[in-house]
């Protein structure tokens, strides 16, 4: 199994990991059993997130999903972030391999997650929203057996 | 990168110069096979007697006890589907443990689908097997008992003289893989009173494809490859010369300072397990603390994940593995570290780093330098240890 140049440079030199204190949304996916949890914080202004921070536990493509998902949403408004996809995260960072897409569909689900939580406090209504339970198990760790 | 390190000896081992050199000849120059009858074949035939004597000399086997095979996951099928099949008339009943080798573990699995049944035994939170649940274990339709001599994983040696008693005296044949205790351990079979064990070339810094099985004068066992007549007609196919030659001269070599090298292998052992726990916190040794492997260091670090260990400590060189889901490619960690009894997230943390001949001083201490940094990094990192860090714990 190998890491892409760009995975490896997230996964050693991660951005955005922290917290926020006073975030305006958080949220928290996966679980220990599966070996995978991200959290992500956004601190939002004027519907604009300007700072996002996350925590991993997880392997090394499970940090990298969780920086890169950080830098593409930041800046942008709650609607376009929830826009994200687990592909597009994968491609940002030069793909992963298959076994390890789980972990790009944790990183989308995070965010997603966080933004709940943010419009639930609210009473927001966002229609990407639709159908999405922070509570599910994601089937984030499909990974298949290895030849 | 600053420098590399290999940890890894339990995977595999760098082959020996002086075992490398034994082999080339055997490649090209004294070629023959060993079922020719001219000159070349009997030169083939001389070393392939010369390299099981070799071998039969470190178990305190004899000669013709010696079969050569493909490596140990073929020495482990062989030992457990060919008694299987061939004391089919007496009973379909086999005991294994939960902890064993894939090896041995998918083998037993194959041959629960084709009718027999198997009794997998809990271990204790060392890794041990309990004696008492051996003899319980065993019915009147029980034919054989395979049991794990050491473990791969962990590294717990299990009383293999005391289960081989226990088998004795109710007339089941007793099997062990001990592909991990060879050349780390002082390993008579007629002492133990096995009647089936499992060896590999590649863990005593020999070459990989090649392996053994030592079978008891008289044990009752089908062969597993049919076709020729070599090895005594019970495991055909034309002998891997310059790997049995390689074999030969590394378990030769394993065991002739073999004190030596345990001794040399327990001390950094220690040195590792002990420096690493007292400077990590939320640190915990895996397998028995003394029952356990000379080369042998596993531990959990918790709340962090072994696979983004082991890539940030590839990145300064060290070269370990992880029983974690992440890197075996499997829906749950390792078998091993569950049996045991580790949750999920402390199976999921942990680190195995294997000791061999070529470790130095020098290359312990660089883990013991570099690894405490790493953990804390990903502890910082880690949603799971925010708990720990405000005092919940």
């Amino acid at each position: 199994m190998m890491y892409s140049e760009k995975v490896m440079d997230h996964f050693m030199n991660p951005r955005n990991v922290g917290e926020i204190e006073n975030a305006e949304a958080v949220g928290q996916v996966g679980n220990a059993k599966c070996g995978d949890i991200m959290k992500m914080y956004l601190k939002i202004d004027n519907d604009v997130i300007t700072d996002v921070k996350f925590k991993t536990f997880g392997c090394g493509s499970a940090i990298a999903t969780s920086s890169m998902a950080t830098e593409m949403i930041k800046g942008k408004t709650v609607k376009e972030a929830l826009k994200l996809t687990n592909k597009a995260v994968a491609e940002a960072l030069d793909g992963l391999p298959p076994v390890k897409m789980h972990c790009s569909v944790l990183a989308e689900q995070a965010v997603k997650a966080a933004i709940y939580n943010y419009a639930k406090e609210r009473n927001l209504v966002y229609e990407e929203l639709d159908g999405f339970n922070p509570d599910e198990d994601h089937d984030h760790h499909d990974h298949g057996e290895e030849e | 990168m600053n420098k590399r390190v290999y940890f890894d000896y339990a995977a595999t081992t760098p082959m020996k110069k002086e075992v490398l050199e034994e082999m080339l000849p055997f490649f090209n120059i004294e070629f023959g096979n060993p079922s020719s009858i001219h000159s070349f074949g009997r030169q083939g035939k001389s070393v392939l007697d010369t390299a099981r004597d070799k071998v039969a000399k470190t178990l305190n086997a004899k000669s013709d006890e010696i079969f050569f095979t493909g490596g140990g996951s073929e020495a482990d099928n062989w030992a457990i589907k060919g008694v299987a099949f061939a004391n089919k008339a007496k009973g379909n009943h086999i005991i294994t443990t939960k902890i064993e080798h894939h090896a041995v573990l998918h083998t037993c699995e194959y041959l629960e689908k084709e009718g027999f049944e198997v009794t997998y035994l809990d271990v204790d939170q060392y890794g041990l097997v309990d004696v008492d649940d051996v003899k319980n274990a065993i019915k009147d339709n029980t034919i054989l008992i395979t049991i794990i001599y050491a473990n791969n994983e962990i590294g717990t040696i299990q009383p293999i003289k005391e289960i081989a008693q226990v088998a004795k005296e109710k007339g089941v044949i007793f099997h062990t893989d001990a592909v991990q205790a060879y050349g780390n351990e002082i390993i008579d079979v007629v002492d133990l009173g096995v009647d089936l064990m499992s060896i590999s070339a590649h863990k005593v810094y020999g070459p990989k494809g090649v392996g053994a099985l030592y079978i008891k004068r008289g044990t009752k066992i089908h062969q597993l490859i049919h076709g020729g007549a070599q090895e005594k007609r019970r495991r055909a196919g034309t002998e891997n010369i310059p790997g049995i030659v390689g074999f030969g001269k590394a378990s030769e070599m394993a065991y002739e300072n073999i004190e030596d090298h345990i001794n040399k292998l327990i001390r950094l052992r220690d040195k590792m397990i002990n420096e690493l726990m007292e400077k990590i916190p939320y640190t915990r040794l895996n397998g028995h603390p003394t029952k356990r492997l000379p080369g042998n260091v596993n531990l959990s670090f918790e709340f962090i994940e072994g696979e983004s260990l082991l890539l940030s400590l590839d990145m300064v060189g060290i070269s370990g593995s992880s029983g974690s889901a992440c890197t075996s490619g499997s829906l749950d960690p390792s078998h091993v570290l569950m049996g045991i009894g580790l949750s999920h997230e402390v199976a999921h943390g942990s680190l195995r780093l294997t000791i061999g001949d070529f470790t130095t001083e020098e290359d312990v201490d660089y883990v013991i330098e570099k690894l405490p940094p790493i953990v804390d990094r990903l502890r910082q990192m880690s949603p799971l240890y925010e708990k720990v860090k405000g005092g919940n714990k």
